[in-house]
């Protein structure tokens, strides 16, 4: 309960103003595409030289909770994600929107997120010594098959067909491999100097989500010469409360995902969404609703990804090693105010470690208080003519994929694979497995090779099947990645049947 | 719409064309000074970059603000690929370069740079390499180390931030004067990967930054074993021996330099400008307090020593990386 003595640092004047000016400046950073949490810190370090350390790490956490809840509004009203930790929110939150719930969708993303966030900064502040141990458990085989478990999923993401959502992962998983590869120091597939690098995943993520349905606006936009306006139903914040109260499951679900899946470094809060949507789905009595703008999907993504914030800083306060890349940049921060994270950081400098875990507590609350005040406003863009609409994403896009590394390189990228989406959507494939794909190739392949340098180091007969198949934990992620193949395919097995009896009871 | 979008982009390009008006090297600097990073925000060598530029505005110093513009992809060869390629050599956009990281990848090709496509200015910081054991390593003493490895050559796994960074470089060089066997891990994400394998025990011990390692030794996670520098670290680890003290011939040339540098063919004047400027803004009191908060080491090197520095590490590095 130290905690609690510090809570007065947070209501110090310039402290809360800094708390409150993070709040907003990193939900506006959020929502702007291209601007994802890690380059949100990263351009407020240096107005930290002029803060104590104190005020500095109120600042940088503020910003770096608000521009994950921030995601949500480009994902649910442009069906930009702001950030890779916003892919799910994008795929039941925009359709919200698009039948005029855009309010009712903005509500209960920043409420879902306010309530992972404090329960995973909580379990920052009880759990700190215990959860360290089990952040280093993970080694170079469990991420492997962590990145496996995530690839069983992409067959069941998002997509009609089973055999197309593997086909579309696939596509993703190519496209990771482009560029210079640093652990073996190959080049790959790079035919053009733009993708040396690799594809980025924010210039891929604004492509993949924008470019289609730009594309499809300014089709719709000639057909149609009346101008189609979707009305906005003012929507009751009780009733958004109320419908939260009643959501227990998917909160659940993607509270618990979220802060499992934020404290294991290397896999960080890009996956924790998309996971927490995916099981949210499998334990609904609703499947076949999600994707049409169904609110159990949203909620479960954005209490998972506020609540992966507090446990990704577990690694970094207790072991110094940063977990994610923004909690890299955050350790810069540290750093440049003398503060050395470790074991001994709440001794040390309990003043700095508990001002900054409490700021991060009352920001959350913040955060919902504002993404609330702006949700009502917000939601009317649904009301905007769609060619007016679609010019306004393109602008977006091409400022958003250009901004991330100031790179015209990027921009083509971005609207190469957006055009490419285009007519993969119109033959069924959808983008959600393609952007996983991209995310969890590296994390796979990197892990196993130096897995397997690793393995054939250390043992001599089997390398390979010693140091992937034995160990507890490799066990039970094994038994996971199992369990995850037979569910869908059992799933798709007997949703064909049902399928076919309509049929058969309809003839 | 595809004409559309080439009206676009044409004028996105025609904007940022516009931007670069020629300037007279007489009243140099006149404008803000870009300062190109290879790598991301947040990173070492973008956070010392934003440190040792901001006091660059200060009327005793240049006159003009230095902003930084990260390049990051593929260990930094996007970042020096655009600069040797793309930047006007007119004296507003600099680099960061990062020794022997873009020497060694010139070296093994691949890239549209080399050692002569660029003009140093001056070098701010040098962050050794050194090795590291985790806390419960049943080695004390880099011998123990290497005799342990030379009796089970390839058992022995060392851990460092990718391929042909200073890291690796340290191992080739420890494996070419102990005659080991060591099995190099590169991880990706840096610095940080590489010591989260370490003190994880994933590996039997790696290769990390000076700076780094001194923070997870006090926070008593690792060892560290020795120092790949000339001369032991006096400020941060002085009871570490280097490795030419524990007995192996390697010397400094994986020690990770940084500075800056402008495009061949800048016009001399604007980089006899900057080559006396620009040390007395790293050697600036509010630069060297910031770099010694942040436990980066601070080693600032005027024009002619970075040029006789530059063409050492070539020389080392052309002999450690043949073969290979």
């Amino acid at each position: 309960m130290e905690f609690l003595a510090y809570f007065g640092g947070v209501f110090e004047p310039v402290a809360f103003l800094l708390l409150l000016g993070g709040t907003v400046g990193g939900l506006i950073l959020g929502a702007t595409p291209g601007l994802s949490p890690t380059m949100a810190v990263a351009l407020l370090i240096p107005f930290t030289f002029h803060l104590s350390p104190t005020q500095g790490l109120i600042l940088l956490g503020a910003a770096y909770t608000s521009t994950v809840a921030g995601g949500a509004v480009s994902a649910i009203l442009l069906k930009i994600p702001g950030a890779p930790a916003n892919i799910a929110t994008a795929l039941d939150g925009n359709a919200m929107a698009r039948k005029g719930e855009g309010a009712r969708a903005l509500h209960l993303s920043f409420l879902s997120s306010g309530i992972g966030g404090v329960i995973g900064v909580l379990l920052l502040i009880f759990l700190t010594p215990l959860l360290a141990q089990w952040a280093l458990a993970f080694g170079p085989s469990h991420l492997f098959w962590l990145a496996i478990l995530g690839v069983t999923v992409i067959g069941s993401l998002d997509s009609k067909s089973f055999v197309k959502g593997l086909l579309s992962g696939c596509i993703g998983l190519w496209l990771s491999m482009i560029g210079y590869d640093d652990i073996q120091g190959a080049q790959r597939f790079i035919f053009h100097d733009a993708l040396t690098g690799g594809i980025h995943i924010i210039a891929a993520l604004i492509g993949i989500f924008a470019i289609p349905q730009v594309l499809d606006m300014f089709a719709k936009g000639r057909r149609k010469v009346v101008i189609e306006t979707v009305a906005v139903p003012v929507h009751a914040f009780s009733d958004s409360v109320r419908e939260i109260g009643r959501s227990g499951r998917p909160l659940t679900i993607g509270t618990i995902i979220g802060s499992i899946v934020g404290l294991i470094p290397g896999i960080g809060g890009q996956i924790a969404g998309l996971v927490a949507y995916d099981q949210a789905k499998k334990f609904s009595p609703h499947k076949e609703k999600f994707g049409t703008g169904h609110p159990e999907g949203l909620i479960a993504a954005e209490s998972a990804n506020n609540a992966m914030v507090g446990p990704s800083l577990v690694p970094l306060l207790t072991l110094s090693i940063p977990g994610s890349p923004t909690a890299a940049v955050l350790l810069g921060g540290l750093l440049i105010h003398g503060i050395f994270p470790g074991t001994d950081l709440f001794e040390r400098n309990p003043e700095v470690a508990w001002t900054f875990i409490n700021s991060m507590l009352i920001g959350q609350v913040l955060m919902v208080i504002f993404g609330i005040a702006i949700a009502k406003w917000a939601a009317k863009i649904a009301r905007a003519p769609l060619p007016i609409m679609a010019s306004a994403v393109l602008v977006l896009a091409l400022f958003g994929s250009y901004s991330v590394q100031q790179s015209m390189g990027d921009v083509w990228i971005m609207l190469s694979l957006g055009l490419g989406m285009y007519f993969l959507e119109k033959f069924g494939f959808s983008a959600a497995p393609v952007v996983l794909g991209l995310i969890l190739g590296p994390i796979a392949e990197s892990n196993f090779v130096q897995g397997s340098l690793i393995a054939n180091a250390v043992y001599d007969d089997w390398p390979n099947v010693m140091y992937f198949m034995t160990g507890p934990l490799n066990i039970v992620l094994i038994v996971l990645v199992i369990a995850s193949i037979g569910y869908s395919f059992l799933s798709h097995r007997a949703s064909a049947r049902a399928d076919a009896a309509q049929r058969v009871a309809a003839q | 719409m595809k004409t559309l979008l080439k009206t676009f982009g044409a004028s996105l390009v025609a904007a940022t064309l516009a931007g670069a008006v020629p300037a007279m090297a007489d009243d140099y600097p006149s404008r803000p000074i870009g300062v190109a990073v290879s790598y991301g925000a947040g990173g070492a060598t973008d956070f010392q970059a934003r440190i040792v530029t901001m006091v660059a505005g200060n009327e005793d110093m240049l006159g003009q603000p230095m902003y930084i513009l990260n390049k990051p992809g593929a260990g930094g060869r996007v970042g020096w690929n655009w600069f040797a390629s793309e930047a006007e050599a007119d004296g507003y956009m600099m680099s960061a370069y990062n020794v022997p990281h873009f020497i060694a990848q010139s070296i093994k090709g691949g890239v549209q740079y080399s050692a002569d496509s660029f003009e140093p200015i001056a070098n701010w910081g040098a962050d050794p390499a050194v090795v590291v054991v985790p806390a419960d390593s049943p080695y004390n003493t880099i011998q123990e180390m290497v005799d342990f490895a030379k009796e089970n050559p390839g058992k022995v796994t060392l851990s460092g931030a990718g391929l042909f960074v200073g890291h690796h470089i340290a191992a080739l060089q420890l494996q070419k004067a102990t005659d080991a066997k060591f099995v190099y891990i590169p991880t990706k994400g840096g610095g940080a990967a590489a010591m989260k394998a370490v003190v994880a025990g994933d590996v039997t011990g790696g290769i990390n930054n000076l700076s780094d390692a001194f923070r997870a030794a006090e926070a008593g996670n690792v060892k560290v074993l020795a120092v790949a520098d000339l001369e032991r670290n006096e400020e941060f680890l002085p009871d570490v021996p280097t490795l030419m003290e524990a007995g192996y011939d390697v010397d400094n040339a994986s020690v990770n330099f940084r500075g800056l540098m402008v495009p061949k063919g800048t016009p001399q004047e604007v980089i006899d400008t900057l080559a006396e400027k620009v040390p007395a803004m790293f050697n600036h009191a509010r630069v060297t307090k910031r770099m010694a908060a942040g436990g980066s080491p601070l080693r600032v090197m005027n024009r002619e020593e970075v040029q006789a520095m530059w063409a050492k590490r070539q020389e080392t590095l052309a002999e450690l990386l043949e073969g290979l």
